[in-house]
């Protein structure tokens, strides 16, 4: 079985955000490793970008954090592959589509495929440009995540039917960021998407308590937590990784019991 | 010279996210319908001729074209628009296509403030509510158009993030839109972004160059051996040249702004000094490091101070039928100050990028040459800052 498949097996998955190099790259291994060991059943590792257009104020000020302290896609690289010596959950990145292409698409998603990383969320290729890097993805064996937003009326369907690894459904409006309450027909999005694919489905966008994340587990198979991550590590630095261990114990036990 | 999927050559393409697609398919899907509506037409012919001013003068400038002792120098006059720029060309035509659309608001990004000013006239003209992005480093260097958009109604929000200009104007529009689709349309102020913004943009400039054709056969009875224009994004270059890239024999010429100088950092010389690359919505060339991340780049004028070029530019220059140049800080002030002595013009230092070119290039020319520059905005706004390039402070 693939390995991300494995992260929502007769279970609903936490999915848990966390920028590489924010604050610098030994503490985001020290909290991948504790989000891990406290019920995160896959994560994302963003690799930092200049602009990140999908981003609201939280998730933008830890990409500047990253690449002020040097962080450079290589290194991310490095740390995956010394993670990979115990971190045995799914992971993915997170990234944008120049990140990719000016690296090269052939070498980057090759080289994911060597250390470990098992799918790539790109925000900015959508459905009708996922060609760009969908054959080599297939090449290799990395899931190009597919998203879904609220406005995709008319389109969920098209997307669905070609989604690998799970499918990211996006439940607001607007920029990455929490929320105090999520107002999208996230149960319409999920009826489409089940009738026309087995990949599981996890909500993103504006989750940060831990029955939020319950209401998108009840309805999807998973949630996805960035902000409320990258606030806990803006607050504590480099003494993040056991406050972020804490609080994913408590959105993983939200999410197992939905 | 658009195929199906918004692209020219490689160039182009429609990289966003999957929030805005339906947004950009029902606006290709509006324009496709209104750009053959004879009514729309009209409406939009109409506003280009009773407000905005058009046709725009096409200019023998004698003194200039005896002064460099070359080619005949033309300046195609958009600084005379209403507004101040040719922006005012493509903001009346998104602003008539959102209305019929059904939008009521429209956003916007703003450099040098030129399509802020002008996406706020066209929202008061039409009764539209209007917000503005514009870096936050651009507000203090064009405080006057700050103040004109005010003023026309517009909400002005000041971009503090990355590098504070243009390109992080555009990254905040572009979020804007994401959260507040269903009343508001992004009025992107040039031939850059995804498609169908590109196209949209280039058809509605395209009325430079159609006026420069018919202008210039009416006085000389011929075509120009060069069009001159400067390349930010690129939509007065490309309303400039569109009409020509058949016309093989005419020299399209863009000059990008080189700031300090392509060898050193602080450029946003684009094709010079940058990379193909995917951001903004499109494949294009960009200014960025070898990890991809974009370049913080830099040019006096804040209109130019933008890290890519437009899809086709970037395609034109691929196969050859257009020049790319670079023009430095030092030169555009110079053919700033120049201009206005000579004939009474002050031009944008925008524009001014494509006066030093001509400048430089004038004299390859004889005197049964002719060169048109097209002079895409008025200079007014940039007095304070051309004065404290010279150590002179004024206050305005």
């Amino acid at each position: 079985m693939n390995r991300i498949a494995s992260a929502f097996e007769n279970k609903k998955a936490f999915i848990a955000f966390i920028t590489c190099g924010d604050p610098d790259l030994e503490t985001t291994a020290k909290v991948v490793r504790e989000a891990a060991k406290n019920g995160a059943d896959l994560i994302e590792l963003g690799i930092p970008f200049s602009d990140p257009t999908a981003e609201g104020p939280v998730i933008q000020g830890a990409n500047l954090r990253a690449l002020s302290g040097g962080v450079k896609t290589d290194m991310i690289f490095d740390l995956v592959k010394d993670l990979r010596k115990d971190v045995t959950i799914p992971m993915v990145f997170m990234t944008y589509a120049n990140v990719v292409f000016s690296y090269g698409a052939e070498k980057f998603i090759g080289l994911c495929s060597e250390v470990g990383i098992d799918g790539i969320i790109l925000p900015d290729l959508p459905y009708e440009e996922k060609d760009e890097f969908a054959p080599i993805c297939k090449k290799y064996d990395v899931s190009l995540i597919s998203l879904i937003a609220p406005t995709s009326a008319g389109r969920i369907a098209m997307i669905a039917k070609e989604a690998e690894g799970f499918i990211y459904i996006v439940s607001s409006l607007g920029v990455t960021g929490m929320r105090s309450e999520i107002k999208t027909d996230l149960d319409s999005i999920v009826k489409v998407v089940r009738e026309n694919t087995k990949v599981p489905c996890a909500i993103g966008f504006g989750i940060s308590k831990p029955e939020q994340a319950a209401n998108a587990a009840r309805v999807s198979d998973g949630a996805i937590v960035g902000s409320a991550i990258i606030k806990i590590i803006e607050q504590y630095g480099k003494d993040a990784a056991p406050h972020v261990g804490e609080y994913v114990r408590s959105m993983k036990d939200a999410v197992a019991r939905a | 010279m658009t195929n199906q999927s918004g692209r020219f050559g490689i160039h182009g393409g429609q990289y966003i996210p999957e929030t805005l697609m339906n947004a950009v398919i029902e606006l290709e899907e509006a324009y496709n319908k209104y750009k053959k509506d004879p009514d729309f037409n009209k409406e939009l012919t109409k506003l280009f001729n009773d407000y905005a001013g058009r046709p725009s003068r096409l200019y023998f400038a004698e003194k200039m074209t005896r002064d460099l002792g070359g080619a005949k120098i033309y300046l195609k006059r958009e600084d005379l628009n209403h507004t101040g720029a040719h922006k005012i060309n493509n903001v009346l035509g998104q602003a008539l296509l959102a209305k019929k659309m059904g939008k009521t608001r429209l956003i916007a990004e703003t450099g040098a403030g030129q399509h802020g000013v002008a996406t706020a006239t066209a929202a008061a003209l039409m009764g539209m509510e209007c917000v503005v992005f514009m870096g936050e480093e651009d507000t203090k260097r064009q405080a006057l158009n700050v103040y004109r958009m005010k003023l026309l109604g517009a909400t002005v929000v000041p971009v503090k993030t990355g590098t504070a200009t243009l390109k992080d104007a555009v990254s905040e529009a572009m979020r804007e839109w994401t959260s507040r689709i269903d009343d508001t349309h992004y009025c992107l102020g040039s031939v850059m972004g995804p498609h169908p913004f590109p196209t949209i943009v280039r058809d509605f400039q395209a009325v430079i160059s159609k006026e420069i054709k018919m202008q210039l056969l009416e006085k000389e009875g011929r075509l120009p051996d060069a069009v001159i224009a400067c390349v930010g994004g690129g939509s007065n270059a490309i309303g400039s040249f569109y009409h020509f890239i058949e016309d093989k024999n005419v020299r399209l010429i863009g000059c990008e702004a080189a700031g300090r100088g392509v060898d050193t950092f602080e450029t946003a010389a684009t094709i010079a000094t940058g990379k193909l690359g995917i951001f903004h919505g499109m494949k294009s060339y960009f200014c960025q490091d070898s990890d991809g991340q974009i370049a913080p780049v830099y040019s006096i004028s804040a209109g130019l101070d933008y890290p890519g070029v437009g899809p086709e530019h970037a395609y034109l220059h691929d196969i050859g039928r257009a020049e790319y140049v670079p023009v430095t800080d030092d030169e555009a002030v110079e053919a700033f100050e120049y201009l206005a002595k000579t004939e009474g013009i002050i031009a944008a230092i925008e524009s001014s990028h494509a006066v030093a070119y001509a400048r430089k290039v004038a004299r390859e020319y004889g005197r049964n040459n002719i060169i048109v520059i097209t002079i895409s905005g008025r200079g007014d706004k940039d007095c304070a800052a051309i004065a404290r390039y010279r150590g002179e402070n004024i206050s305005e």
